[in-house]
């Protein structure tokens, strides 16, 4: 979809035109070269990019200025490890030969050789922790499954992704769809489910298309286990697990009191393992090459690789997977090559817009789960958003609160009320500071899909700004603790790293964490 | 409608769990989901006209009137806006006439906002027409507003 979006087709049709076999993949993962164009010649890949529909004779003689070598050897790639993403990219997505000669179903074989319970102690062994943003432990959640009595037991794939700043569930599932197909069915049998569904979020067309594709060619390879992918409805609320289980049994969206844990209790009252993309996806490789092969990289409790990606001002912007332990500095600067517009880093939000922002003197922090917890910010699906100094982090923690208030499924008042209160008051704060640009607040008066927010412009500020981010400090500290699930629970985080990183922006008159007190 | 509807509910079933892909077919089918269809939903899927219409107004997909002939969809998420997002809406908005979040009066172009399409590296990003396109700039909506107003 990335290439597509940068004018992939029309680049496909000129070389159809002069005559080439063209094989769409799906993305390598560094947008800064699409489209990209990889000619084989006597066994080797050379890489061209990015490449317009121009440049096709250039290509073709190997003249073009942005011959990039073989692809695999640019940087980028060459210090990367790709146990989920081996294939994204090389293969045509939806061909059974392809994926089966890049070492495909092998994972799948070596379950279906083994005992239920023995898989599942292969991915509890492998380390795998959720990627879909809790990173509790798979193989723990399985063996739930798998102990619960049920006739009927499901798979569920969450691939709603709707953090910003996160691609990586779309590229797999659009360059790679018999990776999730097959962590799928190693589930399947790991559990005992039959049927298992994908649901994926709406703006995803192209995933959901290939995925579609790839269940039918793949179906006889899988069966008995049966699958089939839910469209949502532009919710982001649905990517919350019980909230999903709900959306797909055709109701409202809403986030479930829990327990009923859904491992138990989930998918129409049956025992239901959902997983992240990623988590699935990592699974064949697991089995594959054995637990040890992939709890050997990674960095204290976090095992194995995480794929990254980095997004927003950022020069090599695309999907990294590597070990965990890498630094956010090393990922931001060195692999992202700093930000796009060529200006200094001033904030990065990881994990998607629950996520903390961290300045440039966070940049030591290493990619782990607990360390990112212990800083007061999270990893979520790891992406990273990269913004340089033209940023207003004030507009920022309003933005996050707005954001919170459009897609509160309503269930808890601290999130419903509270996120809306916390619009008004950072309402109050910028133009108490007299900074924002106007044309910024009265655009965002609109909300968030058209609907009107009650949001009421600041006509008496009789209040200090001081009082103002005490009450926000309080109000924070309401939604952290009075919410049932992450989407107001986790709000703080972008808002309150905003203001203590960024006190500035604030315009606050004493330093912030006094105020706090 | 009333014939898609029974037509599809034959093929697929009536089971509370269809009314989702049931909506989406009535959508792609009709560009909208008319609130008169409300009670003939209940009806097809034993559910309460309540039930229903808390559904359709729950998930910001589902629209209730006719769409405009172009619709815009502007990507306002995090890592957009760091790469001039606001720029380019206040562009849109100005250049094609009118606010985000709304239909032009004449029906030709609206400009929704979502939130991220997973093309956050090569933003500012949209949907036009369903078709995605990266790196908007002015120059590029200035095109759209000639297309729009042809
Ligand atoms: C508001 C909210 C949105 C979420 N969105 C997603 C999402 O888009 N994708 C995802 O995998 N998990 C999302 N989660 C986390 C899921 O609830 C759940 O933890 C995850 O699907 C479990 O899978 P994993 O263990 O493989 O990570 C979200 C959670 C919350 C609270
Ligand atoms: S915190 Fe918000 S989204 Fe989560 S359950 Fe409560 S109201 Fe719903
Ligand atoms: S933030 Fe705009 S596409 Fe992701």
């Amino acid at each position: 979809m990335a290439s597509v979006a940068l004018g992939a087709d029309d680049v496909a049709r000129a070389f159809e035109e002069a005559g080439c076999d063209v094989v769409r993949t799906g993305s390598r993962g560094l947008f800064s070269i699409e489209p990209l164009v990889e000619v084989e010649q006597d066994g080797a890949r050379i890489g061209y990019g990015p490449v317009g529909p121009q440049d096709v004779a250039a290509v073709l003689d190997g003249s073009h200025a942005a011959r990039l070598g073989r692809v695999d050897d640019l940087p980028f790639f060459a210090s990367q490890q790709r146990f989920t993403f081996a294939r994204c990219g090389l293969t045509d997505p939806v061909s059974l030969d392809d994926y089966q000669a890049h070492g495909g179903w092998k994972g799948l074989e070596r379950a279906r050789s083994l005992p239920s319970a023995e898989v599942v102690e292969i991915v509890t062994a492998s380390g795998l922790r959720g990627r879909g943003g809790a990173g509790f432990p798979t193989g723990i959640k399985w063996k739930t499954v798998l102990d619960a009595r049920s006739a009927d037991k499901f798979i569920v794939c969450n691939a709603d992704e709707g953090d910003s700043g996160t691609f990586a569930d779309r590229m797999l599932m659009e360059g790679d769809p018999y990776c999730l197909i097959e962590g799928m069915a190693i589930a399947a049998h790991a559990v005992g489910a039959g049927h298992g569904y994908i649901y994926v979020r709406s703006e995803y067309p192209f995933a959901i298309r290939t995925m579609r594709a790839a269940i039918e060619a793949s179906a006889h390879l899988v069966a008995p286990f049966t699958l089939e992918v839910r469209e949502g409805a532009g919710a982001y609320v649905c990517g919350e697990e019980t909230a999903l289980l709900d959306s797909i049994e055709g109701k409202r969206g809403q986030v479930r009191a829990k327990p009923p844990l859904p491992a138990l209790q989930g998918l129409f009252g049956k025992p239901t393992v959902i997983n992240n993309v990623l988590s699935l996806a990592a699974v064949p490789f697991i089995l594959a090459e054995g637990a040890e092969a992939y709890a050997s990289v990674g960095f204290g409790r976090s095992r194995g690789t995480m794929p990254v990606q980095l997004a927003g001002n950022v020069r090599h912007g695309g999907l990294y997977e590597v070990g965990f332990g890498i630094t956010l500095g090393e990922l931001v600067n060195d692999v992202g090559g700093g930000t796009a517009s060529g200006r200094a880093v001033r904030a990065v939000q990881v994990g998607g817009p629950l996520g903390a922002y961290f300045p440039p003197s966070m940049f030591h922090l290493p990619f782990d789960y607990e360390s990112f917890a212990q800083a007061g910010g999270l990893i979520g699906h790891a992406g990273i958003t990269v913004f340089d100094d033209s940023v207003d982090m004030a507009h920022m923690a309003r933005f996050a609160l707005k954001f919170c208030a459009a897609e509160s499924c309503g269930k808890c008042t601290p999130c419903r009320i509270g996120s809306t209160r916390g619009v008004e008051i950072m309402d109050h704060i910028i133009a108490a500071r007299g900074g924002a640009p106007a044309s910024r607040t009265r655009q965002e008066d609109t909300g968030y899909l058209g609907k009107a927010l009650y949001s009421r412009a600041p006509d008496r500020i009789d209040v200090s700004v001081d009082a103002q981010v005490g009450l926000l400090r309080d109000l924070s500290d309401v939604m952290k603790h009075g919410s049932l699930c992450a989407l107001g629970g986790f709000t703080p985080y972008p808002v309150l790293s905003a203001l203590d990183y960024f006190p500035e922006d604030f315009g606050a008159s004493s330093p912030v964490t006094e105020a706090a007190e | 409608m009333e014939d898609f509807i029974s037509d599809w509910v034959a093929r697929h079933g009536a089971d509370r769990d269809r009314l989702l892909p049931l909506l989406h077919a009535i959508q792609e089918e009709a560009g909208h989901i008319d609130p008169s269809l409300v009670p003939v939903l209940a009806e097809a899927l034993n559910l309460s006209r309540a039930d229903i219409h808390g559904v359709i107004t729950f998930y910001h997909d589902f629209r209730h009137e006719p769409p405009a002939r172009h619709v815009v969809k502007l990507c306002r998420a995090e890592s957009c806006q760091a790469r001039g997002g606001a720029a380019v809406e206040e562009a849109a908005t100005r250049l094609l006439g009118v606010p985000m979040g709304e239909k032009r009066g004449d029906g030709r172009v609206s400009i929704e906002p979502v939130y991220c399409l997973g093309l956050c590296a090569i933003g500012p990003n949209a949907l036009i027409d369903g078709r995605p396109v990266a790196r908007i700039d002015t120059r590029m909506i200035e095109q759209l507003a000639v297309e729009v107003n042809a």
